[in-house]
């Protein structure tokens, strides 16, 4: 059975940053919850950087849910309750006739747009479709925001932790590890903080996976990927054209963030119907 | 006998009676039928071919058996709706096993089964195939328990096969290889829609099974075909009249367009196009040839646009029946308004169900343009994240022959989002401007009003379905007023005793009755299971939830007594 994954909003304060740890989740999520957390925090401390990370520019509107709404797209199946007004979660008892009354009264229109908790079977749509749909985003990749959605490219949004803007490359154009690594670095390269980047990744024609994997470990920037089913994983872990298959969006991260990155794993503890 | 009685009979034999009596198809009339006299009731059984089956727990099939000694075709439904979307636990029942082996006694001649949420194993798939020799047409919608293997099984030993419809099943896919267990005697198919399999089949298999199955007029194929293949398919059966495609888009075309084009317009008899997975605006125009005859398109696994929608409509004149993704956006429903007159049936259901952010989807405007361009749309099933009451009002007054509203406004308890009042007076105006309205779908910020106008106006509703709606009890009571009403299923509202108790004589009359995640307590239900021995009340326990509270509540009547195959969980009272 597809169980929809509920976790409660990721707020700044410590109360709420608890309430994430403690909720009933599955292990990978969790983990990328509290690395999703921590870049948050981290984030924060940089100038200028709140403002710009929403990407369609809502820099005006900044406030902690839009910022959170920016972290929540790393993570989009994951959708967080802000207004609290609707609650109902698998498993736990909800006090339903209070959320029912509740919804009305607090107009929940009126707020900011806000992520909503996941309700068990709802919107009613059959697991066949939910499946297939999740399964056609990931091919699209991010093509359908603005880019010509044929077959021909795979365009992916690419964030770097400290970044003041994201990129958008197409991983069509690239044939392996090496030269995805070259394109990052050129274009991050205005960004780089400390040795991210290697002096050796240049002209390194044949570099095959493992020694990119090296490179990336040692280094203090981790370049890792969300797959289709939402996990995020390291760069250089499985063939290169399964990882383009499955790329959704690309983030380097700085080293140790990238603690706790599940290698990819045959049995990845989704249920589907 | 009544000498009376007697006398009428005379006039008419019994063969006579049983051969017109045979005429007569649908089970609803055939049911009056049976209710004449104890003759007409005998000559009706004894000619029944077909038997639907609509909660398989209201009958068992040694009744079944008795009653019906000739059935060739049987339908039957197994759980509850709501277990669509994992509301109902896995292992609650609807086995089809129990079935099969009173059929296999009783029915050896079987040729037809249609089952829609049930649960069927692989041994049952084999029984199936190995008992019954003349089989022919096997239907699976919505059901569970067996894999590809149960599929092997049926491929090769149904050797009079002409139907292999399996839609959207939680199925265990290991492997395509049954597609090439089909014999290469078996040349009687008519049906084959394997859309929903994830896995591959040998291309070469269905090919030559394509070829040699002279009659086959519906071609369901999945995701793992190419165009490439496709095309090669349609060459072998340009007589299809339903056609599922696989993917509709490739990196590398090995040939020009034109060919997939021709071999599309060599289909002379197509009505029915689906699949087109990824679909494209390069390769969409290639259907362009066949889309003028097309009455059913089924777009709702392409993520269209707007304007690729509204170049592929402008061919598709004669549309009856469309299913979309709200891709399409508002401007792409406009299109379906210009291009499709005809239209009778419009679905559009959510790319991004649980991602607002990535895709508004379509709204109120969409919902008036259709509307307005299209009269005779009778059916819609319309999932948006925004609705207003004068729009509602407006599909309403333009469409006045609905028989099947499902309206899902995605954000539950969802007001107008203009006027933020409930939606109350959108849905009032759908039953008192519908007549005809036999299926409802209710959604949004809902009170009791809404639920008053349902009651009242409503006079052919058999069909509601609700959820996060209702301010009290008297919600429910209302709606258990509708005269036709057979089935109801509500989830997530504020209705508790007074409410269930107040359909004591209301639930016989009807096929059968969900509630969960209401006020409903134990007590409840032990009060109307006590009333009413006729009704089979069953509670689904939940762990979390307190022993008082009746968290899952499933009322139906049956003829059958309590269940005997019910697991732990599933108490009856």
């Amino acid at each position: 059975m597809s169980v929809p994954l509920e976790h409660d909003y990721i707020g700044l304060s410590d109360a709420s940053r608890s309430s994430v740890e403690s909720s009933n989740i599955s292990s990978d999520s969790e983990t990328n919850n509290v690395l999703n957390l921590k870049a948050t925090e981290l984030s924060l401390g940089l100038p200028g950087f709140s403002k710009n990370f929403e990407e369609n520019g809502c820099c005006t509107k900044f406030e902690p849910k839009n910022f959170m709404l920016g972290a929540k797209r790393g993570f989009s199946d994951v959708n967080l309750d802000v207004n609290g007004g609707f609650e109902k979660v698998q498993g736990l008892k909800g006090d339903l006739v209070d959320g029912v009354v509740k919804v009305g009264e607090e107009k929940k229109k009126d707020a900011v747009p806000s992520a909503k908790a996941q309700v068990v079977g709802w919107p009613p749509i059959r697991s066949f479709r939910k499946n297939t749909m999740a399964t056609n985003v990931s091919k699209n990749g991010d093509a359908r925001e603005g880019s010509s959605g044929s077959g021909g490219c795979l365009y992916v949004k690419v964030s770097m932790d400290g970044a003041p803007y994201l990129r958008k490359i197409d991983l069509k154009v690239y044939h392996n590890y090496a030269e995805l690594s070259k394109a990052l670095e050129k274009m991050f390269s205005c960004f780089t903080l400390g040795q991210c980047t290697s002096n050796g990744v240049r002209g390194r024609e044949g570099l095959s996976e493992s020694n990119l994997k090296d490179l990336l470990h040692g280094s203090e920037c981790v370049l890792t990927y969300e797959d289709k089913d939402g996990d995020w994983m390291l760069v250089g872990d499985v063939p290169w054209e399964m990882f383009i298959d499955s790329c959704k969006r690309l983030r380097i991260m700085k080293g140790s963030e990238a603690i706790g990155l599940a290698p990819r794993s045959v049995d990845k503890g989704k249920n589907r119907n | 006998m009544d000498p009376n009685k007697k006398r009428v009979d005379s006039l008419f034999p019994d063969e006579v009676l049983e051969r017109v009596l045979s005429l007569i198809t649908t089970h609803k009339d055939r049911s009056s039928i049976s209710l004449v006299s104890k003759s007409w009731y005998n000559a009706e059984r004894w000619s029944r071919r077909h038997v639907f089956i609509g909660n398989c727990y209201s009958v068992s099939p040694q009744i079944v058996a008795k009653r019906f000694p000739n059935i060739r075709s049987v339908t039957i439904k197994g759980k509850p709706r709501f277990s669509d979307f994992n509301l109902v636990p896995d292992d609650w029942g609807a086995d089809v096993f129990p079935w099969l082996s009173v059929f296999a006694t009783v029915y050896p001649f079987l040729e037809e089964l249609r089952l829609k949420r049930m649960v069927v194993s692989d041994e049952s798939l084999e029984f199936l195939a190995t008992k019954f020799v003349g089989f022919r047409n096997l239907s699976l919608m919505s059901c569970d328990g067996f894999s590809t293997d149960g599929l092997k099984a049926v491929a090769t030993h149904c050797k009079n096969l002409t139907e292999l419809d399996i839609q959207e099943n939680g199925i265990e896919d290991l492997g395509g290889h049954w597609l090439s267990c089909f014999p290469e005697s078996l040349t009687s198919l008519e049906i084959l829609n394997f859309a929903s399999l994830n896995s591959e089949v040998s291309f070469d298999a269905l090919e030559k099974l394509v070829s040699r199955c002279k009659s086959l007029r519906v071609l369901k194929v999945n995701r793992n075909i190419s165009l490439d293949q496709l095309q090669k398919l349609l060459l072998h059966a340009p007589q299809l009249m339903e056609l599922g495609t696989g993917t509709f888009m490739q990196e590398l075309v090995s040939g020009p367009l034109t060919e997939l084009k021709n071999a599309f317009s060599n289909c002379k008899n197509l009505l029915t196009l689906s699949g087109l997975w990824d679909a494209t605006p390069l390769y969409l125009p290639v259907i362009y040839p066949a889309c003028a005859r097309l009455t059913f398109l089924n777009l709702s696994y392409a993520t269209l646009r707007s304007v690729e929608l509204a170049n592929l409509l402008a061919h598709c004149k004669s549309l009856r029946r469309l299913w979309l993704l709200d891709t399409v956006g508002d401007k792409g429903l406009e299109a379906v308004g210009s291009c499709c007159p005809l239209l009778e049936e419009l679905r559009v259901f959510p790319a991004d169900p649980f991602d607002e952010e990535m895709n508004l989807g379509v709204t109120e405007v969409g919902f008036i343009s259709v509307s307005r361009g299209c009269p005779k749309l009778h059916y819609t099933l319309y999932f948006c994240r925004q609705m207003t009451n004068s729009a509602v009002v407006a599909v309403a007054q333009n469409c006045p022959d609905f028989t099947h509203f499902r309206l899902c406004i995605m954000t539950p308890g969802q007001p107008d989002y203009i006027t933020k009042e409930p939606m109350d007076e959108g849905f009032g105006a759908i039953v008192k401007t519908c007549t005809k309205i036999q299926r409802l779908a209710v959604s949004g910020l809902l009170t009791d009003r809404t639920f008053e106008y349902i009651g009242k106006y409503a006079k052919n509703l058999e069909t509601l379905s609700v959820a996060f709606a209702g301010s009290s009890d008297l919600g429910m009571e209302y709606v258990l007023g509708c005269p036709k009403l057979r089935k109801l299923e509500i989830r997530d509202c504020p209705f508790g005793n007074a409410a269930l108790l107040s359909g004591l004589m209301k639930y016989e009359s009807m096929r059968s009755l969900w509630m969960s995640a209401c006020n409903v307590t134990m007590n409840g239900c032990r009060v109307l299971a006590k009333q009413r021995p006729m009704l089979n009340v069953e509670v689904i326990k939940d762990e979390e939830s307190d022993d008082s509270q009746a968290h899952k509540v499933y009322v139906y009547r049956t003829v059958a007594g309590p269940r005997r195959d019910a697991p732990p969980f599933v108490l009856t009272l």
